[in-house]
């Protein structure tokens, strides 16, 4: 892997559903300026809203960063819990724990992790209950 | 003529007040005001029309065709939009209109609206064949926001319906029946298309998706308005002439294709700026049940373009209530099998992205770019008053680094170093003074 060259980051507060979008809508039109493919872009696209809307509707609050290196995109979600008590089950298509008020809106249809893990090439989740969830997305940049 | 630069929307400097109205409108940040007057980079612009719209000083315009372009040619042809249909009340039908222009000199008239039919047909058999992935389609009638996507989401290109716009449509079938009828050179006719938009007059000149357009000119709606509508009040009777189905005629208001064309599991919007917000979410995978989008980027749909006379939610109702009266077949039945072999309906060309927004086409020059953006924007008061002549804080940033201004050019920050060096001043005063 090469050398990080360029690192963003957006703090997300929990429940913050009016601005809920703007980081990965800003991540999408740097990565547009940086000129990155057009399929890593959609993918980057897709992972990096579900991974914020994720930060939105479960957590605590936390941090998406992007850091990029001319072959990867690399999307970290980092948050200061709850934590997942069964990773496993959270990676299921359909199992959500959304509140009430999140599926209200739409959200919490299960499909977030399960999403995020699809379009990443890489794939990493590490969750400790009490402390926090650090997931970390690759995405190789074609040239 | 084809040329690749061309764009109709033009300013006229002699009318520019250098203030930022158009500035904070572009929707692709193409303008910058520079030495008094505002520019329009070419590479950018998508023609859409926004600072026509909002321009206090008439000081932006679009360039069409004028009149005398059709003496160019021994046989003239009009194709009106189905849009002009709603410029005039109390129609009883749409026939007045083509009267009427044939009333003004024309030698044949072909409506929009038939083209539309007969694309209608062709992206409903396209659709037929189409993948998960190729979902949603988006049309690709409004040449606006197909120049749109191929700036600000170059990842949905290829949702983009490979069909010709009803106008090219429209001329390839007029132009051939007209010359099979009365047995005369192509090249003696000339098809003009009678134009809502800027956008249109540019996908004549410089067409996107084919080499040439099939249609020879455009001619502005407001510039034939008064003569037509003269012609049309001294004619109330229906002649029939018109063919058009009332799907074809709803092509003119947002949500007659997508009506017309998938009527279910589709999704119509209107305004530059909504269509932006729903592509955004169709790029983060959120409208997963939608099958077919149709944007547009005037407001209302091509009833609200920048060349059009009436106001556009009249023009929606006049076209509705025509629509009324109007063979309510639909293309899939109305439209002959024939013309789907016949003519060239699938575009010949893949639409490519276009690269202006990047910062450097080497990545890791770009990265290096961005990062000294990022800087810049740091010390920026993000005030975004344009006062610069850029339209944000974010993009003075960009402009500086792609070296087409310097810091001091934000004139909150020359106040700063003004108070500064003001200060200096005063201590070197004081210390001479000793």
């Amino acid at each position: 892997m090469s050398d990080k060259l360029f690192v963003d980051s957006y703090d997300v507060a929990s429940g913050a559903f009016q601005t809920a979008g703007d980081a990965s809508a800003s991540i999408k039109r740097k990565l547009k300026q940086l000129g990155v493919d057009a399929v890593t872009l959609r993918r980057v696209a897709v992972a990096s809203y579900e991974a914020e809307l994720n930060l939105i509707i479960h957590s605590n609050g936390g941090n998406l960063i992007m850091e990029m290196s001319p072959d990867e995109v690399m999307l970290i979600s980092k948050d200061v819990g709850p934590g997942i008590p069964d990773i496993g089950k959270a990676l299921e298509e359909g199992y959500s724990t959304a509140s009430e008020e999140a599926r209200d809106l739409g959200f919490g249809a299960g499909m977030g992790l399960p999403n995020m893990k699809r379009n990443a090439d890489h794939f990493d989740i590490v969750s400790e209950v009490g402390v926090g969830t650090t997931i970390r997305m690759g995405f190789a940049i074609k040239r | 003529m084809q040329d690749k630069r061309f764009h109709s929307v033009r300013l006229d400097k002699d009318k520019c007040k250098a203030c930022t109205n158009c500035l904070k409108r572009c929707p692709t940040e193409a303008i910058r005001v520079r030495g008094g007057r505002a520019h329009i980079i070419d590479e950018r612009c998508i023609d859409c029309g926004e600072c026509i719209r909002v321009c206090d000083y008439h000081a932006k315009f679009a360039q069409t065709d004028p009149l005398s372009s059709l003496e160019q040619f021994k046989y003239k042809i009009a194709l009106p939009a189905p849009s002009l249909y709603g410029q005039f009340k109390h129609l009883i039908s749409p026939s007045q209109v083509l009267d009427g222009l044939l009333a003004m000199g024309f030698d044949d008239v072909y409506e929009v609206a038939n083209g539309a039919d007969i694309v209608t047909r062709a992206i409903r058999e396209r659709m037929r064949n189409a993948q998960p992935e190729d979902y949603p389609i988006i049309s690709s009638a409004c040449p606006a926001i197909v120049r749109l996507i191929r700036v600000r989401f170059p990842d949905l290109l290829s949702h983009i319906i490979d069909i010709r716009q009803p106008m090219e449509v429209a001329a390839m079938v007029a132009k051939k029946e007209f010359c099979k009828k009365h047995n005369v050179n192509p090249e003696d006719v000339g098809c003009f298309f009678i134009t809502p938009c800027a956008a249109k007059m540019t996908a004549i000149r410089n067409p996107i998706g084919h080499e040439t357009s099939a249609v020879d000119g455009a001619i502005s709606m407001l510039e034939i308005y008064g003569v037509l509508a003269s012609h049309i009040k001294k004619n109330h009777s229906d002649s029939k002439r018109a063919t058009a189905s009332s799907y074809g005629v709803g092509w003119a208001n947002s949500g007659g294709e997508a009506a017309a064309v998938c009527p279910e599991h589709s999704m119509a919007v209107d305004g530059i700026e909504n269509v932006i917000r729903v592509l955004e979410e169709i790029e983060n995978n959120k409208l997963q049940d939608l099958v077919f989008f149709e944007g547009a980027a005037c407001t209302g749909g091509c009833v609200g373009g920048p060349l059009t006379f009436e106001n556009s939610y009249v023009a929606r109702n006049a076209v509705q209530m025509l629509m009324n009266g109007c063979d309510i077949t639909h293309p899939d039945d109305k439209v002959n099998d024939s013309y789907l072999g016949k003519y060239q309906l699938i575009a010949e060309k893949a639409i490519l992205p276009n690269s202006v927004m990047r910062l450097d086409d080497d990545i890791v020059e770009a990265m290096r770019k961005m990062e000294q953006m990022e800087e810049i924007v740091r010390s920026l008061p993000g005030y975004d008053c344009g006062s610069c002549g850029s339209p944000t804080c974010r993009t003075f940033a960009e402009d500086i680094v792609r070296g087409f201004c310097n810091k001091m050019d934000c004139i909150h920050i020359l106040k700063e170093q003004l108070k500064i060096m003001a200060q200096q001043m005063v201590e070197l005063a004081k210390t001479t003074r000793e």
